[in-house]
């Protein structure tokens, strides 16, 4: 599994993309990914991948996943994304949890989530593929940390008297609407969505620490980038957040 | 040129609704028919209805979104009327018997309160002629064999308008962007599809304004209790006897219809 690791990080120190390595099954991927993750320095959080219907028809897959977020790949609000860094970015709006305090458990449930948590605001997800033209396995995908590439998070409000469920999301590129979606897109809540991954990750004694931060899930298909590019998320309550792209 | 048959083309459309037995695309006996020929034919066909005693108490906006744009080959929306005998409310059970090859989508209505006549009216002047918007399910509905329609086919088909649903409470626009009204679908308790009000032209608002503008080319204005249906959030959902849809929107509340036989 190591070897899938080096693979994948000479991919990203490259820009290159690879082909699908053909990871044997989840239990392989997950441990790829936790080669990644000791080797990616502080963490900022986690993020749930393929959680929308939008998503697992673009990747032919029907669960969701998870992954890490390192700090090194936070980009500051107003910060431009530098794609000549990445292989093949694509965008992504979402629904980001800032947890207030830890939170792990086999049957933490979505009202759990909310409650654990200080903040709710709108994330931008820059996708990165290290998988030539998005085509992997659900397997593959996870050992590449869940196409995680760069993220941007807007200014958290507090999640009380938020129905996340039917907040409106906008997407836009350079002016124009890309797609639309509620927040039910992922999983049917952002939060369950959380608190599916949470359960998941207390199999291996692991869970949500106060201040990480969550990605729950993209709301749309994921909108390609190129230097130049403009992208705009809204959602309805919880803000507007902007990615220029050089 | 105007097609000369419209009378005819819209009697066609007329028996197809009655007998429920589809027709052919007009435009495949003559493609060159546009825009201006489906009108010609849409304003017959409802010559026709309201001769039977049916009265227009709105206008349904349809191809808004750009996907619905690109698969007819257009860059602007259509529209048609609404008719009195088409509606429906909140918890009805709408009988499949009435359609041909109906579809569901979940959109805003928007209710007038105040008169707005064209050409030149802005989304602002829109704005402040509505007087609330009702969370709403559009069944749209083919009177074309196998929704093989074009342009011309859909207009002169009252905009593929088959029945609507509206809830009964009106929320005034006040402190809304209606931009950013999520919406979510599910068909018997399982999440169908989700959107928000920019699918509907950017903003279910500039339908309002782009419709004013469009009938005041004819002198025609939006009245008053008039409602406008906004365009579809997401992709139309074919309906089976038995389903139970739910459109749940923020900010505006939930509608529910239940399918019948």
């Amino acid at each position: 599994m190591s070897d899938y690791a080096v693979q994948l990080q000479k991919a990203v120190a490259d820009r290159t993309a690879i082909d699908a390595l053909g990871v044997p099954d989840l239990a392989t991927a997950y441990a790829v990914q936790r080669v990644l993750r000791d080797a990616a320095g502080p963490l900022v959080g986690w993020k749930l991948g393929v959680t929308s219907r939008a998503k697992q028809a673009q990747v032919g897959v029907s669960s969701p996943v998870f992954g890490f977020l390192a700090g090194a790949n936070a980009l500051d609000m107003g910060e431009p994304l530098d794609t000549g860094a990445l292989i093949q970015p694509r965008c992504e709006p979402e629904i980001v949890f800032v947890l207030g305090r830890d939170l792990a458990g086999p049957h933490v449930t979505a009202a759990d989530v909310i409650a654990a948590s200080s903040g709710v605001a709108v994330g931008i997800e820059v996708l990165d593929s290290r998988y030539r033209d998005y085509k992997f396995t659900m397997a593959d995908v996870v050992a590449d940390n869940t196409s995680a590439g760069r993220f941007v998070v807007g200014t958290p409000v507090p999640p009380a008297g938020i129905d996340l469920r039917l907040v409106g999301v906008v997407l836009e590129k350079n002016g124009e609407l890309v797609a639309t979606a509620s927040g039910a897109a992922s999983l049917g809540h952002p939060a369950a969505a959380v608190a599916w991954m949470v359960r998941t990750m207390a199999a291996d004694g692991e869970g949500l620490r106060a201040g990480d931060v969550v990605l729950s899930g993209g709301l749309t298909a994921a909108v390609p980038v190129a230097p130049g590019d403009v992208v705009v998320a809204s959602i309805d309550r919880l803000g507007t957040l902007e990615l220029g792209c050089r | 040129m105007p097609v000369t048959d419209a009378p005819a083309k819209a009697r066609a459309l007329y028996d197809a609704r009655r007998t429920r037995v589809p027709i052919p695309p007009f435009t495949d006996e003559d493609p060159t028919l546009g825009m201006a020929d489906g009108y010609a034919v849409q304003r017959e066909l409802i010559e026709l209805l309201l001769a039977d005693g049916d009265r227009v108490i709105g206008h349904k906006v349809g191809l808004t979104s750009k996907p619905m744009q690109k698969m007819i080959g257009v860059d602007s929306p259509d529209h048609g009327p609404v008719l009195a005998s088409t509606v429906y409310r909140d918890g009805d059970t709408i009988p499949l018997d009435r359609f041909i090859q109906p579809k569901i989508e979940a959109e805003i209505v928007f209710v007038l309160g105040e008169r707005l006549q064209g050409p030149g009216v802005t989304v602002t002047q829109a704005h402040a002629a509505i007087a609330g918007a009702v969370a709403a399910m559009e069944i749209v509905d083919s009177r074309i064999v196998d929704w093989k329609i074009k342009l011309a086919d859909t207009v002169a088909d009252l905009a593929s308008n088959g029945a609507m649903a509206t809830s009964s409470r009106i929320v005034p626009l006040d402190g809304i962007d209606t931009r950013l009204i999520g919406m979510t679908l599910t068909r018997n308790g399982e999440l169908i599809d989700t959107g928000a009000g920019a699918a509907a032209l950017g903003d279910p608002v500039a339908v309002v304004a782009w419709l004013a503008n469009v009938l005041g080319e004819n002198g025609v204005a939006l009245e008053p209790g008039h409602l406008i249906m906004t365009g579809a959030l997401h992709a139309a959902v074919p309906m089976t006897a038995g389903d139970v849809f739910r459109a749940e929107f923020d900010r505006l509340g939930p509608i529910t219809v239940r399918v019948g036989a």
